[in-house]
């Protein structure tokens, strides 16, 4: 089964540059920075846009469906290699996974504790030292930071700092916890554009904890032979964009709202002295854009759903006809449904790469469980005097299963085929997480820029084809379901 | 079989032997006995009656000569070939089955309920509609009703169009369950002339479970009556209340209100 799912999957792509980024603001504008670098070179290229964590992103370049993003020596000492290579090795360790340590951009964007300036002033605090005079402060910390090694523990230990208040919640409530009172220090990225809009004071690191951030782009080392020129034009961007550059850079996206797409554009240009050499295809209009979302939409979820049908019904008659394979084969489809659809996806990259073929595998064993269950109730609830007369005919059984017990069944089977097809159009947002495209894609930017409109533009659209996917099956019950099934017995004659 | 000419064979030509022969066969439920071994005949051209109150084991008992239940232990013999559910559908296919409720596949319109096995049998479409009209003639049942769903039939219809479906392949013998126990008393007593009529034109070999003692006097050539899974009297109706084996028999008889002139 899996072969064929890998075959009908396996329509590979033609190689552009695909250059990624990870889901925050500052990856992107890199990342849009980079692909704008290779198109003004007259290069092909393409953007996966926050394509996901370190670990997704991580792993897409290692097996070669990215061949560049933007990374940080710390992440890739203390996260991706765990600690066990020091950060003057990175270089060869990478080469033995096929990775070059590509250009430095110039900036660092370290970790860092924050607090609000009137706060610090008057508590006179400056370093992070100064923080172990003050055990009741409330620290709010990012949950990534919570949990790393070189995290809050690491610090704790590090500074001997006494506080024990600490709450891990997500980076952008931390500055709103911060900005209201009811958090007293944070953790920031150094080049976060609200310390300089909120007038946050950013501790010293006096005692040198945290590791070297500094922004490079990995690359993989055979992108220049397979698009040779490639890795020269990322040379433009060599220690090109400084710290206060970054932070102006992400203030456009991130305060003002603007696409990073032209925050780098415009960057290139009056920064970098790039010529405006291709303007590019201007970007298309909203109903271009949702129309382009709903096509890749309905794919994921037609492909995932038609495969589900061809192996579900099967395994549901299977399972009818079997007591205890059925038990078997239910428990199993069940088990499959209680995996998180996002570790599910997260668990498919090392399988299937990145882009619609994790999303489809994963949508594909989701839709499997309402339709085997419902295949199997439709099957085992035909009622007793049906059966027995089926069995009394003597019908051939491949005949009797298609022609008298998938018909009688149909209902419930059809039933079964519609959750299946809600659920995947709900989950198949998940699939922008891995580059899978559909209404997820504007989902998970707007989050990313806290942008209402944004979110709504994936938001509504995927709510609508819910309801319409919905009404369209209410509507192919008269065409699946027999009309001798749909009569009342109202009027006995 | 399948011949649709052998409908015309008499009583008198066809009578040589049992159809069915069941030799001290027996079947149990979670260690209840339903049926106790027993041994009977179903004798050709004619029509059994297995008479029985509730829970006498006579629809387990119909079940056995049907192979659609595996008895515990015995044999049941079609034309001498063991029937039982392993020995496949082509032997079921030799036997016509009615049940109380019609058994209609409801998605199918009563014609394709009638002809299904033929379809599944390669059966050309001629053959099935000249097949189909000489049935309905024969039942009475008016042409349009064979292009409706079993839910909107009546329950008259609906038991006309099982018993063309018992029918349609000439089987050696039909087995009707209760086959009139859910019609009111007015289309049952119908029904049963027709079943009488039918059955005596075509020499059909009937089993018939009823609980019904005047259907019983109409209907069988022969009753077998059951009692807590066992055969009391097997006879004419007229025989076992004249010479009633025990004075169960004689009171359950004495229930008969068209009983015989003594």
């Amino acid at each position: 089964m899996s072969a064929l799912l890998l075959l009908v999957l396996s329509a590979a792509e033609p190689g552009p540059v695909r250059v990624a980024s990870k889901a925050f603001t500052e990856s992107v504008i890199v990342g849009e920075l980079v692909t704008d670098v290779l198109q003004r070179r007259g290069l092909s290229a393409e953007h996966l846009r926050g394509l996901g964590g370190t670990r997704v992103v991580w792993d897409a370049l290692v097996r070669g469906d990215v061949d560049v993003y933007p990374e940080y020596t710390g992440t890739l000492s203390e996260e991706i290699f765990a600690g066990r290579v020091r950060p003057d090795a990175l270089g060869p360790a990478l080469a033995a996974a096929g990775i070059e340590l590509g250009p430095p951009l110039g900036f660092e964007d370290g970790y860092a504790l924050g607090m609000r300036e009137d706060v610090a002033d008057r508590l006179g605090i400056r370093r992070i030292s100064d923080l172990r005079a003050h055990a009741g402060l409330r620290f709010g910390f990012s949950n990534e930071f919570v949990d790393r090694a070189d995290g809050w523990r690491a610090l704790q230990k590090a500074y001997g700092l006494p506080q024990s208040q600490v709450n891990g919640l997500d980076h952008e409530l931390a500055y709103r916890g911060l900005r209201a009172g009811a958090l007293d220090v944070v953790d920031l990225y150094s080049t976060d554009p609200e310390i300089q809009a909120e007038r946050l004071r950013v501790l010293e690191d006096d005692r040198h904890h945290f590791p070297e951030y500094r922004a490079v782009l990995l690359v993989r080392a055979d992108l220049e032979r397979r698009v040779p020129g490639a890795r020269a034009a990322l040379e433009a961007l060599r220690d090109r964009i400084d710290a206060p550059a970054m932070i102006a850079l992400n203030a456009r996206a991130r305060l003002d709202r603007v696409p990073e797409v032209t925050v780098a554009g415009d960057f290139l240009r009056s920064r970098l002295g790039e010529a405006t050499a291709t303007p590019g295809p201007a970007p298309p209009g909203p109903a271009r854009r949702i129309l382009g979302r709903l096509g890749e939409h309905l794919t994921l979820v037609g492909v995932s759903l038609g495969l589900s049908l061809l192996v579900a019904i099967p395994l549901g008659v299977l399972a009818a006809r079997r007591r205890r394979v059925g038990q078997a084969v239910l428990a199993a489809v069940g088990v499959v449904q209680t995996i998180p659809s996002l570790a599910l996806l997260v668990l498919m990259i090392p399988l299937l790469g990145i882009g619609t073929k994790p999303a489809i595998a994963a949508l594909f064993l989701y839709g499997l469980l309402p339709i085997v269950r419902n295949t199997h109730a439709g099957l085992v609830g035909i009622a007793p005097d049906l059966r027995e007369s089926a069995d009394a005919l003597g019908l051939p059984p491949l005949f009797r299963l298609l022609r008298v017990e998938l018909p009688l069944a149909s209902p419930s089977i059809l039933a079964g085929v519609k959750t299946s097809a809600v659920i995947a159009v709900g989950t198949a947002t998940l699939g922008a997480l891995v580059g899978a495209g559909g209404f997820g894609q504007p989902i998970l930017t707007g989050i990313r820029l806290a942008d209402t409109g944004l979110l709504l533009e994936g938001a509504l659209p995927a709510a609508a084809l819910a309801l319409g996917v919905e009404a369209a099956f209410d509507g192919l019950e008269w065409v699946v379901v027999p009309r001798g099934l749909r009569i009342r017995p109202e009027e006995p004659r | 079989m399948g011949d649709p000419s052998a409908q015309s064979r008499t009583p008198a030509a066809s009578a040589a032997g049992p159809v069915l022969v069941l030799r001290e066969v027996s079947r149990s439920f979670g260690g209840v006995p339903a049926v106790r071994p027993l041994s009977i005949e179903i004798p050709r051209g004619r029509t059994t009656v297995l008479l029985g109150e509730s829970g006498s084991g006579k629809s387990t008992l119909l079940r056995l000569m049907a192979g659609l239940l595996a008895a515990d232990s015995g044999e049941v013999l079609l034309e001498g070939a063991p029937v039982t559910p392993a020995s496949g559908p082509a032997l079921r296919r030799r036997m016509g089955f009615g049940l109380q409720s019609g058994g209609l596949f409801p998605h199918l319109t009563a014609a394709d309920n009638v002809t299904l096995l033929a379809q599944a049998l390669g059966r050309p479409r001629s053959w099935r509609a000249r097949r189909l009209e000489e049935l309905a003639a024969l039942v009475r049942l008016e042409p349009g009703v064979l292009a409706r769903w079993p839910l909107e039939l009546s329950g008259g219809q609906r038991q006309r169009v099982s018993l063309m479906r018992a029918l349609m392949l000439v089987p050696a013998v039909v087995l009707l369950d209760e086959p009139l126990g859910a019609l009111d008393p007015v289309t049952r007593g119908e029904l049963q002339q027709e079943l009488l009529r039918v059955f005596r034109s075509l020499g059909t070999t009937a089993v018939l479970v009823t609980h019904d003692l005047d259907e019983a006097a109409v209907l069988g050539d022969r009753v077998a009556l059951m009692r807590e899974g066992a055969l009391v009297q097997v006879g004419p109706l007229e025989e076992l209340a004249a010479h009633p084996a025990d004075p169960r028999v004689a009171r359950f008889l004495a229930g008969w209100r068209g009983g015989p002139a003594r």
